[in-house]
Formats: C-alpha cells, structure tokens, sequence
C-alpha cells in the first residue's frame, strides 16, 4: 500500500491508444507470471506447463486448427455481447442463450432425422439464432418493462436453461439407442456444418464469425445506429437529451447479443458434437465475457481476444495430459487475467503521477 | 493593529495540468467580513478546499491564530475552529436533519435536537430537526448546513457563494445572521461573485483572477466597475439594448399543464401555464429546486407524459407524448443546465457530440455516419462561437466548463431552431463568454425565433428577456413584462409573498 | 416426520447461505458498491472451509480461513473498482470467475469427499414443542447468522457507523467534503462483504451439505445479490428473503421426497424462476427502489 499511496491517478485528457494496445500484452504477463508462480507452488514443473498451454498449441497445424475451432464460439459470441456492454446491457447470460440455440438447432435432426437437403444446416444455425434471441426476450422484457436488473435475470436465465437442456436429455430427446447416456440421437450427415479446411474439423462457422466480425465493426464505427447504443452507455441522460429511445437499446443488445450466442450454440451441435449431448454447456458464455472485456469491447481487439483465449483452452487440454494440470486451471488463468486486465486499463484513461513532497505546515 | 485569524503565504494548488491557484496570500483579521471575489474559474472554491482541508496545498504555509498548521483534513479544520457551508450541499437527502448534524457533531440525538431549535431561534435559522432533508426547500437546507458548522462552534466560517440559491429577501435575512455573527467574534469568509452584495455586507475584499491574488481593499471605498475591472482585467462588456419588435405566431404553448414525477423526491408541477411567440425572449426566473428541472424535461422531451399530450404545444401541435427526438423535428433545441452527461458525453470527442443532436444536419446518410461532414460541422462550429480546444477530435470532458457551455450553445443554434430553450446559460461560464451567449441569444430573438429561458439569476433575465414568469413550488406566475417590472417585484413572487397578499 | 415439520425444521439452515453472503452484500451496497463475485468469493470460502475441515477436524478454523479466503478475494475486487476505478460489474465479474476456478482449482482431489456437520444446539422445551420445535433447534452458525443478522440491523439503525455508511452510499462527495475517509469505508465494507460471503460458503460446503462437489454453490451467492434488491437494502427483509428461499429450496426436496409428481429439473428451477418473477415485480416499484435506494451505487467515486 504504501508504495502505491506514493502514485495518484490523474485523468488524460484523451484515452491513450498506445496503451490500450500495450495494456493487454502487459496483463497478459502479468498473468502468466502469477500462474506460472501458482504452478510451481502446485509442485508442477512450470516451464513444462508453460510449453503445453501457450506454445504447443501453435506448434502443429492440428492443434492450431483445433485453436480456430474453439475460437468460433467464443468470437461468434463475445461480439454480441460486446454491443450490449458497450451500450451498458450487461447481458451475462450468454451460457443460457448459447444452450437454447442448440436445443433449437437440435430440433430439426432430432424430430427429422430423415430429413435430407442442403438446406438443413443453414435452417438449424438460423433456428438457433432465434433460440437465443427468445431466450433473451425475458431479460429485455423484464428491464424496459419492469425496471429489473438484466445481469441477474440473464444470469438466472442460464441456470434454468442448464435444468431444461438436462431434462431434455433424460427426457424426450435422449436417443433411445444410446444406451440410458444424456445425449440426443446422432445428427445425420446433412444436419452437420460443412468442413471448412479438409483434415480438420473447422467448418463453416469460423466464415460466419468472421463475417460477424467485419459487420460488428462496421454497425459500432460507422453506423448511427452502434453510435446511438455507445452514448447510451457511456452517458444515459445525454442519450434522452438526444432522443435516442433507451428501451430500443436494451431490447437491441440483448437480441443481437441472444442472437450471436444462439448461433454460437447452433454451430456447436452441427459443428463438432454432431449431437445434443450436456458438454455442450461447457462456459463458453461465461468465458466470452472475458474476451469481451479483454478485447475492449472493440470487434478488432475481440478477433485476437478470442484466438488467445482458444489457445488457453487448448493449451489447458495439453497441460492436462502432459503436466496433470486440472482442467480448472484454465478458468484460474482465465479469470486472473480479467483481473490483470481490469488494472492494466486504468492507465489508458490514467496517468500514474507521484505525489510530491508533503507540505510543509 | 492584531494578529490576523488567518494568514495565508504562498499557497499553490495544481490540479492536472492547471493551476487553479498559484502563491495566494491572505490575511483575515478576526471579528470580519472578509469577501474573496473573483469569477466562475478564478480559483475561489479550490482556496476554500485548501483552507478547509478538503484538499491538501501543493506548496505555501498556513497561519491558524499565530501557529503553523498543516490542515489536512475537514476533520482537522473543524477542530481547529474552522466551519464550511458549500454552495452544492453537502447535505444527504435520506437522513434527517439531525442525522446530518450528527455526522460531524457529538452528542445525543436529543441533546441535538435541543441545539438546534436554540441556535435557530437566537440566529434566525429555524428549521425542523427531525424532517427529511429530501423535504425541505433549498433556502431551509442552507439554514441547516450554517446550523451544522455552528453548531462546531467555530472561529472562521467560510461561505461559498451563499446566495445564489437564495431570493433576494431571504439574502437580506442571511446577511443579518452574518452580522450577528460577526458581532460574536465569528470570522466569515465570503466567496461571490456578486459585486453589490460584497459592497453591501463585507469590510474587506481580497480579488482573484487566475489563480492569483489581484487585488486586496475596503470594498465600501471603490464603486463596483472598479470592482469589476480588478475582477476581469477590463471593463464590463457593454449590453446591448434589445429592438421593440413585434412578436409573431405561437411557438410554445403550456396549458394546465400537471405532473407528478416518478421521483419521489423531486418537485411536482400544477397548473403551469405559458405562452411564447416567434421574436421574443420568456424568462423564468425562481429559486433552485422549485420544478425548473422537472419543468425543462417536459418541455425537452426527456420526459414525456402521453396524458399530458394536448398541453404541452410546440408549432402548434400536441407533444406531450413524444420524445426529445421528435421535438427536435419540429424545430425545437435545447442547451440543458447540465453539460457533462446530459448536454454532452464526457468521452466522446466534440465532432461525436455534434452528433448528438445535429445529425439531421446531412452528417447522417442510411444510417451511416459521414465523418467528413461531421468534422466540418465541428470545426465550424468551434470557430463561430470561439470554443478555445486543440481540435474536434478533442474530449468533451477535457473542456473547460465555459468553452463546453460555448459549444453546445453554437450546436443548438446551429440547428436553425424555430424555438430555442436555454436552461442556465451562463453557469460556470467567465464574463466575456457569458455576455456573448447572451448577445447570440437576443441576436436570435431579433431574427424572430422564439427564445426560453431558465435562470437563477435574476439580473442576466432582466438583461435579455422581454417578459418573465418565476416559478414556485412548482407553480408558474402570470407573465410580467420586464419594461414594467422591478427586481424586487421577482423576488416577492421567488418566496411566495405575492401569493400570501393575494395577487 | 411431515413436509410441514421437514421445513420448519430445517428451512433456518438452508437459509444461512443466502443470509450470510446477502447481509455482507447489503453492507458493500449500502456503502455504494455492488460486488458482483459473491458467487466466486463463497466458492473459495466453501473449498478453504472443506480442506480445513477434512485434515484439521476443526469447524471453527475452517469458517476463519474461509472467511479470509472470501475477504481476501474481495481485497481485489476492491482494489479494482476503488483504488484502480474499474467498471465494479466488470471486476465483480472477474472476481467471480477467478474465484470459481480457484475453488475448482483446490478441490480437484476432493471430489465427493466428505466430512462431519455441526451437532445442534437445542433451546430446551421450546424445541420440544410439536411441529414448529424444529425451529429452535439449529447448528451453532445458525444461532450466530441470526445473532449477525441483529446486530447488523441495528447497527445500520442506531449507530454513528450505520449513519456513515449510508451518507458514503448516498453521496460520497458529501461525505468527502465532510471529511470521511470514503475509499476506506467502501473497502472496510466490501471486505465484510467478502468475510460473510466466505463464512456463507464455509456453511454450504461443511454444515449444510458436508460433501465437495465441484459447483456446490449453484448460483446461491447470485441469488443472495438478488436477495438484496428484494429487500430494498434492508436488512429485517434481506432476513425474511433468505428465510424463504431456504423453505424454498426445502419444500422442493420435500416435494421429491414426498413422490409429489414432478420433474426433478423443474423444481431444481423453480429458486431461479422464483427470483425472476420476484425481480420483476420489487423493480418495477420505482418509487420504493428510489426511496430505499443508495443513490451511489455501482457509480465509479472519483475523489
């Protein structure tokens, strides 16, 4: 305390670039000093940890295309929330509206498993969209119309889509082939997302959050309308002093938000499950808050936000195998790093100034 | 000749990049009225904070009655016998009187209780111990705060800008408390800008400019340019008598108009009544917290009231139910009292403010934003109405108030407005800009756009307006024209007297 | 035993984990900051107080670590919002995370481990009374939740601190310039905060339901958050709240055990459903919420 009570912060008189894009590598040091620290402590060879988790996968091509592979969600994700942020919708539920996107894109194949066409998968990532969006007229009905708080209410959200999709499972939709497992039937081949890269499993979906990227970045930098959802966060009375409509806003972010989460859930089921099983509500919601967050809720700082945190969590598998890590280490590394994060961006609209001599009396 | 109470030596205050004071000196002798005059951002409030102890001096020395001290804190400072009353309260509105009292004064509720009805009583600060701050007007929460620093018991007494919140009666009234305490041994520092009222009730005047003394005198023996001069470096800048002109059609019309907010602690409004015509300029005059916040909303539009559509006219058209956007439509703009936040977005730079309110301007083009557009816009309108900043690209919450309060008034005009509503337009904003603003404002009026106007101060509204109307407790006065109307006439609607004599 | 006697019996210690966590919250909130990482806080202090427990044998050292555990945590969070002037929702957030995985982290090897409860301590004859004597008979932390629960009421109530906190969280400016030392009283309020939010995991993991499972907390601390907007910042009704969703939560095992006819996922729902349709109905009273309120709250102080 009493070396930081030496620094006061005083305010830039415009937020600093260089350091919002210095402020994030420097967290992420930080963060991987503490782990490592936590690591050793643990009675875990650090410097072999530190290979599995952040460089191996990104030393062969399949770990790397498995990297793409986790990134989807999370991009796909993370840029819906983001809007929501940015226009101070805190829409923490994206882990509910993600599961009821793929329970709606799980329909199709569990109720036509016949069915055949090329139009099956575009229908399903559609279908899980509007799942997702649904899930989160709730929260939006329950902010513009009765004033409650949409962080708890998505928040709860999520936890009765985990109750909902277990039922599901045990329920109606378990596949009575497979053998009493939680797990819907397997999706037939056209129900599936095309592969994008032969060899691998990247598909389509990785196309689609780009695409999402690019449009992200055009509706918040140039559209009157991503404008009108800033001010609304960043000031609320300026917003009404203009006129731009606050519930428009809510029902806005958490739409578009449900909906990227709903399609990040959709593509997970036709992607790499190839069915409706309970790993599939395994945090991606919840860590696309992170990426968000880390990637100052700017589409370009989310694009390389989520590639980090998907290598984390490739990385996380290898340390699992190689090191014996628990799995929970990456949600340690995950959420040290928001908080590193958080500190670092202080000095983008802070200058760190020693306080002079005391006066004399 | 004695010691003086206080002596200040060099003190000097950074904040940032300014110097909001620099090698100040001060003496104030016991048993005086001692005035610091100077304008909005000559540095008074940050001398308060630093004699208060709310803010620690960079550099420079403090003599408390002969000793040295370092006053590190309020805390301190009201031991030593040192007491503050704000010009924003520091009063809380869920806690009773007496709990706000207690927060710095020792004892029993009922032992303060007691207090203050005897201190009240002796020096004509009654108030109720056990209300609600929320409940009381804003003249009976100075009471409490003057109640609270005596109750210290303190030796100097520092009053930041006492009367602008007060009717001209009641300033009359806190004056003879003033003197009483004076004449008790109670030191006062008194900080206005007012020139006639330091004239009035002070024995010595030290003049800031800058963050730098300018001046040290007997405020009784120099006439209120000299003042002024010592004050702003140059004369008052000349008004401009306003052209008779003939008002034309309708523009703002509110017809009984009732509300009752959704806070429950702001005023509600009954029966306001109001007419303003093309080419004239309506002033509504009163004390804060009388519904003028409330009011400017249902006028902007920031809040709107579907059962209350037909009584609020714009144009001649009902707008009670729409929003500020829509209003804008019609020809309506805007300049809000607050302009951090409300009239502006802090982080945004001045060329995505303009955006704000001026993108029917062509800055907007199928919903996409046309950045060369709204730079020229920017950059226009900060060379028309001389907004001192490095560029449009520039934070909002980097600007001074003044020049802030300069932009958002040249965006507003620049809208090309039918009916233009200004609410305080030179609060915090420095003489010369302020005469300005309002010479703009009469310029707009003698182009035949309708001009409202809410003020608190009295002398600006009789300076620029051709009728005014004072609201009181949410209620507004018949229209008095300004050619007919003598200040004080204001001032007994201001606290009600008119009513009371049956008028 | 009947449904009726089960849940009156019991509902006291269901109820302790929301109470413990929503009075250390309401504390935080009404000095004007709201600390969004109950969750993550009272998931360490449920892994701290489990580890304690099993290889020391010892409850009592077990709610302390666990309460330095959660205060800790929340010495973070406060370093964040307060000292650093984050977004308090992004840091509560973040706290929340990182506590979830910590606990996930440290209880790894301990999965479906268990350890001994606490004894009851009974009020002689009146726990001897039919039906409703379950009441008074409670475990030692319940007898001190309520203990807490009275103290922290009349301290808000009575005392020059209660006074202060709530001046700090209705304008923290004002109380600057009076010469309160805010950040300070903000961080000794989050701390408490982050304190009882620890004992209410320690209480979770070791009393109420003495076996480590990974996620145990289940969204208990979230609903402890929402606990505090349905009291309106009030402690007599954050007590009430904990009350009933701890009969809640008791009726639903009753209702199980009992063969009443109804999904198990439905009623694992029905704490979360029933916090959705309460929110809605509490928030949309303005007034009340305004009135009650702590103006400051969630907002960034900028001394």
């Amino acid at each position: 305390m009493s070396v930081l009570s030496a620094y006061r912060l005083v305010r830039r008189s415009s937020a600093s670039r260089k350091v919002a894009v210095l402020a994030p590598l420097g967290a992420l040091v930080a963060t991987i000093v503490l782990n490592l620290c936590l690591y050793l402590a643990m009675g875990k060879d650090a410097g072999a940890v530190f290979h599995a988790m952040l460089v191996e996968p990104l030393v062969s091509w399949s770990s790397f295309s498995e990297v793409l592979l986790k990134m989807t969600p999370l991009l796909l994700i993370a840029q819906g929330l983001a809007i929501g942020f940015r226009a101070n919708v805190v829409n923490i539920g994206a882990e509910g509206q993600f599961i009821l996107g793929a329970i709606f894109a799980a329909s199709i194949p569990v109720w036509f498993p016949q069915a055949t066409g090329g139009w099956i998968w575009p229908l399903m990532l559609l279908l899980g969209g509007i799942g997702g969006a649904l899930w989160a007229v709730v929260p939006a009905f329950w902010r513009v119309r009765l004033n409650a708080s949409e962080i708890l209410v998505t928040l709860m959200m999520s936890l009765i889509a985990t109750q909902l999709l277990a039922y599901l499972l045990v329920g109606p939709w378990k596949d009575p082939m497979g053998f009493n497992f939680p797990q819907s039937v397997m999706f037939q081949m056209d129900a599936t997302l095309p592969l994008l890269i032969p060899g691998t499993r990247v598909n389509v979906a990785l196309v689609l959050a780009l695409v999402v990227t690019l449009a992200a970045w055009v509706y918040m930098q140039r559209s009157f309308q991503g404008y009108q959802l800033v001010v609304g966060g960043l000031a609320p009375q300026a917003s009404a002093y203009a006129g731009f409509a606050e519930s428009r806003a809510v029902w806005l972010s958490l739409l578009i938000g449900g909906f990227a989460a709903g399609l990040a859930g959709a593509a997970e089921v036709a992607g790499p499950l190839g069915q409706l099983q309970r790993s599939v509500a395994s945090g991606y919601g919840y860590a696309a808050i992170i990426v968000a967050y880390l990637g100052g809720l700017n589409p370009i700082g989310i694009l390389f936000s989520s590639l980090l945190i998907a290598i984390l969590y490739i990385g996380g598998d290898n340390a699992m195998v190689s090191a014996e890590l628990p799995v929970a280490a990456v949600r340690v590394f995950q959420g040290s790093l928001l908080v590193c994060y958080l500190a670092a961006i202080t000095l983008v609209r802070y200058r760190l100034v020693r306080v002079k001599s005391e006066v004399r009396a | 000749m004695p010691a003086p109470l206080l002596s200040l030596r060099g003190l000097t205050k950074t904040y940032g990049t300014v110097r909001a004071n620099r090698g100040i000196d001060l003496d104030v002798a016991e048993g005086s009225i001692h005035a610091i005059l100077g304008e909005n951002g000559a540095g008074k409030s940050t001398l308060m904070k630093l004699i208060y102890g709310v803010e620690t001096p960079d550099a420079g020395e403090v003599i408390w009655r002969g000793h040295h001290v370092a006053l590190s804190s309020p805390a301190e400072a009201r031991r030593q016998g040192i007491g503050m009353v704000f010009q924003h309260f520091s009063l809380f509105e869920t806690l009773t009187v007496v709990e706000n009292i207690s927060l710095i004064v020792p004892g029993s509720k009922a032992e303060l209780t007691a207090r203050i009805r005897t201190l009240g009583q002796e020096y004509g600060l009654e108030v109720e111990p056990r209300a609600h701050v929320h409940a009381l007007s804003v003249g009976e929460r100075q009471r409490v705060e003057i109640i609270r620093c005596l109750m210290t018991d303190p030796k100097l007494l520092i009053l930041d800008e006492p009367t602008s919140v007060l009717p001209p009666q009641s300033v009359q009234r806190l004056f003879q408390t003033l003197t009483r305490l004076r004449d008790r041994g109670v030191s006062i520092l008194f900080i206005s800008h007012k020139l006639e009222e330091i004239r009035s009730i002070c024995d010595r005047a030290t003049i800031l400019r800058d963050g730098q003394v300018t001046g040290n005198i007997d405020p009784r023996e120099h006439d209120a340019h000299d003042l002024a001069r010592m004050m702003i470096g140059r004369d008052m800048p000349e008004t401009r008598p306003a052209v008779a002109r003939e008002p034309g059609e309708l523009r703002l019309e509110l017809a009984g108009l009732d509300h009752q907010p959704d806070d429950p602690f702001a005023q509600s409004l009954s029966g306001i009544n109001l007419q303003l015509r093309a080419g004239e300029i309506l002033g509504i005059a009163g004390v804060s917290g009388n519904g003028q916040g409330e009011l400017s909303r249902l006028i902007s539009g920031e809040t709107t009231d579907p059962a209350a559509s037909d009584q609020i006219r714009m144009m001649g058209q009902p707008v009670g139910h729409l929003n500020a956007a829509a209003r804008r439509k019609l020809g309506f703009a805007f300049v809000p009292e607050e302009r951090l936040g409300r009239g502006a977005v802090p982080e945004m730079s001045l060329a995505d403010n303009t955006l704000l309110t001026a993108h029917r301007q062509g800055l907007v083009r199928r919903g996409m934003i046309n950045r060369l557009r709204e730079a020229a816009f920017t950059a226009r309108c900060i060379a028309d109405y001389d907004v001192r900043t490095p560029g449009p690209q520039a934070e909002a919450g980097a600007l001074s108030g003044g020049n802030l309060q300069k932009f958002i008034v040249g965006r507003e005009i620049m809208l090309a407005p039918r009916l233009l509503f200004v609410s305080q337009p030179t609060w915090g904003v420095d003489i010369g800009a302020a005469s300005a603003i309002r010479r703009r404002l009469v310029d707009l009026r003698n182009d035949g756009v309708a001009v409202l106007i809410i003020s608190e101060e009295i002398e600006e509204l009789f300076e620029i307006c051709d009728r005014i109307q004072v609201i009181r407790e949410g209620r507004l006065s018949a229209a008095l024209q300004v050619s007919q109307t003598r200040v004080e006439d204001i001032g007994r609607y201001m606290i009600g007297a008119e009513e009371r004599a049956g008028v | 035993m009947n449904a009726l006697t089960f849940v009156l019996a019991g509902m006291l210690a269901a109820a302790m984990p929301f109470l413990l966590a929503a009075l250390g919250e309401l504390l935080a909130e009404r000095s004007g900051v709201m600390n969004l990482g109950i969750e993550g806080m009272m998931a360490v202090g449920a892994v701290i107080a489990f580890l304690s427990v099993h290889h020391f044998g010892t409850h009592t050292l077990g709610f302390l670590l666990a309460g330095l555990a959660g205060a800790a945590l929340s010495l973070v969070f406060a370093w964040l919002a307060l000292t650093l002037r984050a977004n308090q929702v992004a840091a509560g957030l973040a706290i929340g995370i990182l506590g979830q995985g910590l606990s996930a982290l440290f209880g790894k090897s301990y999965e479906s481990r268990t350890v001994a409860g606490l004894p009851k301590l009974s009020i002689p004859s009146l726990s001897e009374i039919p039906v409703v004597g379950g009441l008074f008979s409670q475990d030692a932390v319940v007898w001190l939740g309520l203990l807490a629960t009275l103290t922290i009421w009349a301290a808000l109530r009575f005392t020059k601190l209660g006074l202060v906190i709530r001046a700090v969280g209705e304008n923290p400016s004002a109380a600057r310039s009076l010469g309160y030392p805010v950040i300070a009283i903000r961080y000794s309020c989050v701390m408490f905060g982050g304190l009882m939010a620890g004992f209410a995991g320690a209480y979770a993991a070791t009393v109420y339901t003495p076996l480590w499972a990974d996620g145990m907390i289940a969204g208990r601390g979230w609903i402890a958050l929402a606990l505090v907007v349905f009291a309106t910042w009030m402690t007599g009704r954050v007590f009430f709240g904990a009350v009933l969703f701890g009969a809640v939560s008791l009726a639903q095992l009753a209702a199980q055990a009992g063969g009443v006819n109804l999904n198990s996922q439905l009623l694992a729902s029905l704490p979360y459903i029933v916090t959705i349709l309460v929110l809605g109905v509490i928030s949309s009273n303005r007034r009340l919420l305004k009135v009650n309120g702590v103006a400051s709250l969630g907002k960034t102080y900028i001394p």
